[in-house]
């Protein structure tokens, strides 16, 4: 059967989707609680505003959480899912844990959605952990030096920062999942 | 008046729909079938910084991609599929039932889960305060709603039927009236965000948003039906539009 296209999200959504704690996959300053943040960019430098991200991610222990209620979090079940929306700076935040690995020898990353005012469909893409196990990773390896480095998100004093670039210098690799 | 001077630099409606026209045009003698939606599409202003410039790379899902995230009855109260009792009072406007069915694309029903809707009142207003289109709020009308898919993967919402609204990509643009829809499949790659229409809109022809999938026949996929068999004798309209998402990538023998 032939997929239904897509449409962007357009501007109004921020009363329809954000929802209290849709950020926080974990309750912040918990134990191990991390955060992963970052700008959405458009192709002239300027912040995104008006983007949405979604988080999905193994657990600490690169388990695929199979539990619901992520839209009403009780503070104890890692769903592993989320949803932040960018500030006026283009700046998004996620409280959550690091995933692990979810095979011997997989490289652990997020897996993230954008959306936003003037991005005609969603786009996809991996945000992987920095670490030793990337250099082995298939993915990464099949890209260019130079744009291998959008998808590898860099630490810092709490957690992890990935930016993602819609357009021009750096732009982020974007995912495409077809099966032919 | 609401002419603003702002708008001046704006290009005129007609010079957008030459736009719409020679892009269609060069579609047309392409002999190919185009089934999404271009990311780039510049009669939609917005979308011109905002679209990469490099294609999308293939990578086959792994891990956490092969799956999706559960949503139940701990997310979702059944009572957020009814957007016309959310106030004390009713709301203006056509009442209607809109229903149909996710289903993948190999056409077996998503289960179990989450659509979440969004809309304009019925005179084109958006609740969300950076609306700034001079009709009138409802304040029996939010114009949001959730649900979740039965195990034949049917949805269904009532709610009213959303107005036209003016917007700025130029001047005096119009959308077609539209719902908005957020799915998810059983996999995170078929996730997807898109708009329902109605059927017959005279602003179809104009609208950047809508063209921007380029083949007539896909972009058809997002007009609802008018469905007599969903209306209900002397309560409400009924319209059924069904969504068919990416074909999944687990195997039978990874289902739950």
């Amino acid at each position: 059967m032939t997929p239904t296209p897509g449409q962007t999200v357009g501007p109004f959504f921020g009363y329809a989707l954000p929802y209290d704690g849709d950020s926080e996959l974990v309750p912040p300053g918990s134990a191990r609680a991390i955060r992963l943040s970052g700008r959405v960019l458009d192709g002239a430098g300027a912040p995104v505003p008006d983007a949405l991200i979604e988080l999905w991610q193994a657990d600490a222990d690169g388990v695929v959480p199979r539990a619901e209620g992520s839209l009403h979090r009780d503070g104890f079940t890692f769903t592993g899912w989320g949803r932040a929306s960018t500030d006026n700076t283009g700046r998004y935040s996620f409280t959550t844990l690091a995933p692990g690995a979810t095979g011997p020898g997989a490289a652990p990353f997020f897996a993230l959605t954008v959306f936003a005012r003037g991005l005609l469909d969603r786009l996809q893409t991996r945000a992987y952990l920095p670490g030793p196990a990337t250099a082995d990773d298939r993915l990464l390896a099949s890209l260019p030096t130079g744009r291998r480095d959008t998808l590898v998100a860099r630490p810092d004093e709490h957690g992890f920062v990935f930016d993602i670039r819609l357009q021009g210098e750096g732009e982020t690799v974007f995912l495409s999942h077809g099966r032919d | 008046m609401s002419t603003a001077s702002s708008d001046a630099a704006a290009s005129s409606q007609a010079e957008v729909s030459d736009e719409i026209a020679t892009i269609a045009e060069k579609y047309a003698a392409e002999g190919r079938t185009e089934d999404r939606v271009r990311l780039d599409y510049p009669p939609y202003r917005s979308s011109i910084l905002r679209h990469p410039t490099k294609d999308l790379h293939h990578a086959d899902p792994e891990g956490i991609e092969l799956w999706s995230p559960a949503f139940g009855h701990s997310d979702v109260d059944p009572l957020e599929a009814d957007l016309t009792i959310q106030h004390s009072g009713e709301p203006v406007g056509e009442r209607m039932v809109v229903t149909g069915r996710v289903l993948d694309g190999d056409g077996r029903p998503v289960r179990h889960q989450l659509v979440e809707v969004w809309q304009a009142n019925a005179g084109g207003r958006y609740i969300h305060k950076r609306d700034q289109h001079p009709a009138a709020i409802d304040p029996n009308f939010t114009g949001v709603g959730r649900c979740l898919t039965d195990g034949d993967g049917n949805y269904r919402f009532t709610t009213i039927k959303p107005g036209p609204y003016p917007w700025k990509n130029h001047r005096n643009a119009w959308r077609p009236a539209h719902i908005h829809f957020s799915v998810f499949g059983s996999e995170f790659t078929q996730r997807l965000v898109t708009q329902m229409y109605f059927p017959g809109d005279p602003l179809f022809a104009l609208d950047p948003i809508y063209q921007a999938i380029v083949d007539p026949a896909a972009r058809a996929r997002l007009v609802a039906s008018y469905d007599h068999d969903v209306t209900q004798p002397e309560w409400c309209t009924g319209y059924r539009w069904d969504i068919v998402l990416t074909g999944s990538h687990r195997t039978p023998m990874e289902e739950e």
